[in-house]
């Protein structure tokens, strides 16, 4: 098992600003990625999350550097690759066997309609739709639409799954009720996740690693902490686990103040290719946390 | 039950203005009773309108008559000047769908190319604005004189005033895609030939048959016309030769039949557009 199942190596990306200049979105960006890790990146809007996620997925490609998958520069989309997008992008007009199967046709050209339809219901009765096959998008609720979003990445069994906040347009509750599905899929298949999102909770109960991205424009990766939860954990109970607070509060503390002052105060031991690695730990907090909660690791 | 009581209610009025306007036109034409004393051989060569007052007008019991013996035998042939109106809309119709086929044949395709490139739709652009405008009628003598066949030339005009709205919509609908739906080809390395068929199509036959359905119409207002100065056969022909003969009322028959076609032209096209259509 490569500890760089996924290498991101120093990428850049840049745009047309529209003053006719160019916006550096994020600079010489590094981190990488083990196989069966469940990465999740987190940022306020404008740091180029997106952007990375589409680099990564082949939609989008860097200025400059590489990201690099299985010890190949990823030069484009690739079905090894599926995206779970944060729109769901279903085809309207197919329905919700005929988005999936859209999918796994794709993948294995050459299987046979029955084989495109069995594998097509299996990863729908995976995500709970059972009986809603025939149903055309426009009937189903939100979270529905996302599920079978879900299964039309999971169907064609990605080697990587990328996930753009995939349950940011989803009520409270439906939002946890697909986490916990999501996460029991990927421990089943020991699935490759790199996901973004906004939300604090959701990337503690869900990622092994967090990337943590500074404000945009010229955004940097300020640290990649390792979450302490054990990797059984139970959505009910996290918070009594003695380590919860402590990245929590951490990961908080940076979204509120650090990711604007990380820039204006680079520790004199950065290094851009070996951002540190923070495990937050349970330890007496002074009151307002604040970074030194975090204990350096790497 | 309100549904269909508004539907009842919108029947009853239609029916009301219907009987209402026949009756004002059978009153407006029936004429006054004898006018002025004169010999009887004299009036005859007069006629009924200086005589009894009658317009010239036929009314609508005279019309109905006409239809009546049009729908009995709407197929007969009995030379150039003397076709049943039945063979007369054949003429017209084919001359429409095979104008209108053929106009289907390079605008969805142009569209396509069109709507995906943004070279071509900038380089086509200035064309397509210069020959929208014009009137189809004002090919004619250019289809005359390169074609040199009436029943040709007028297929050809209908090509041409099919082409632009299909055209145009054809290229709107597929440049305007949503990016996301590209974006799931892409991301399942779909190639570009079943892109074009299994997401960029569907996405886009909406808009493409919306402007089929303008197409079909405008052909058929067109017809009408081209046939009118070209001759020979069609409906257009029909309705200029009896206005030659003095027929008002075969007149009157051929603009309810042309109607007629039209809405089920439209209809059918509208039955199309809500088969492509999806919800989102």
């Amino acid at each position: 098992m490569s500890a760089k199942f996924i290498s991101i190596e120093g990428i850049t990306r840049r745009f047309e600003a529209p003053d006719g200049g160019m916006t550096t979105v994020f600079e010489d960006i590094w981190f990488a990625i083990a196989r069966g890790e469940f990465v999740c990146m987190i940022g306020h809007s404008g740091c180029g999350k997106t952007t990375v996620l589409n680099i990564l997925s082949g939609l989008d490609l860097p200025d400059d550097g590489a990201a690099i998958v299985d010890g190949k520069a990823i030069e484009g989309p690739s079905l090894d690759r599926a995206v779970i997008f944060q729109s769901h992008a279903l085809l309207p007009w197919r329905t919700v066997l005929g988005n999936v199967a859209y999918a796994i046709s794709s993948r294995w050209p050459k299987w046979s309609r029955s084989q495109v339809e069995e594998q097509a219901k299996r990863f729908i009765e995976k995500v709970g739709l059972k009986g809603a096959e025939t149903k055309k998008p426009a009937q189903l609720s939100g979270g529905m639409k996302q599920r079978v979003g879900i299964a039309r990445a999971l169907s064609i069994e990605p080697k990587i799954l990328l996930m753009d906040e995939p349950f940011s347009a989803l009520d409270a509750l439906t939002r946890g009720t697909l986490q916990d599905e999501v996460r029991r899929i990927c421990l089943e298949t020991g699935q490759t996740v790199f996901m973004i999102t906004h939300d604090v909770d959701e990337a503690i109960y869900l990622a092994d690693k967090i990337v943590l991205m500074t404000n945009g424009p010229e955004a940097m990766v300020a640290e990649i902490v390792e979450n302490p939860l054990p990797k059984e954990r139970d959505r009910n109970q996290i918070h009594r686990h003695p380590a919860f607070y402590a990245i929590r509060n951490h990961l908080i503390d940076f979204l509120v103040s650090r990711s604007k002052t990380f820039k204006s105060e680079i520790p004199a031991d950065y290094d851009r290719r070996k951002p540190p690695v923070v495990l937050p730990q349970n330890q007496p907090q002074p009151l307002p946390p604040s970074h030194e909660a975090g204990r350096k690791v790497a | 039950m309100r549904q269909t009581s508004l539907r009842l209610r919108a029947g009853i009025v239609s029916l009301t203005i219907l009987l209402v306007f026949g009756l004002a036109w059978h009153i407006g034409v029936s004429g006054s009773g004898p006018t002025q004393q004169m010999d009887p051989e004299y009036a005859k060569l007069m006629g009924q309108t200086a005589v009894q007052g009658k317009s010239a007008m036929p009314g609508p019991l005279d019309v109905l008559a006409k239809i009546w013996s049009h729908l009995k035998e709407p197929f007969y042939d009995r030379g150039p000047n003397d076709k049943g109106i039945g063979i007369q809309l054949a003429y017209s119709i084919g001359r429409v769908l095979l104008g209108y086929g053929l106009a289907m044949l390079v605008a969805l395709p142009l569209g396509f190319l069109i709507g995906m490139s943004p070279l071509m739709a900038r380089a086509l652009d200035p064309f397509i604005q210069i020959m929208k405008p014009v009137s189809p009628l004002a090919w004619m003598p250019l289809a005359l004189y390169t074609i040199k066949d009436s029943s040709i030339s007028s297929i050809f005009v209908i090509f041409i005033c099919s082409l632009w709205p299909m055209l145009i919509n054809t290229a709107f609908g597929v440049s305007s895609v949503r990016k996301e739906w590209l974006n799931v080809a892409r991301t399942l390395e779909v190639g570009p030939i079943r892109r074009a068929f299994t997401v960029i199509l569907p996405a886009a036959a909406p808009t493409i048959v919306t402007g089929m359905r303008i197409s079909i119409g405008i052909a058929w207002l067109v017809i009408v016309a081209a046939e009118m100065l070209v001759g020979g056969t069609g409906i257009g022909y029909f309705v200029w030769n009896e206005w030659n003969n003095l027929s008002i009322t075969n007149v009157i028959t051929s603009i309810l039949v042309i109607g007629l076609v039209g809405m089920i032209l439209d209809q059918a096209l509208a039955r199309v557009a809500r088969a492509v259509s999806f919800p989102e």
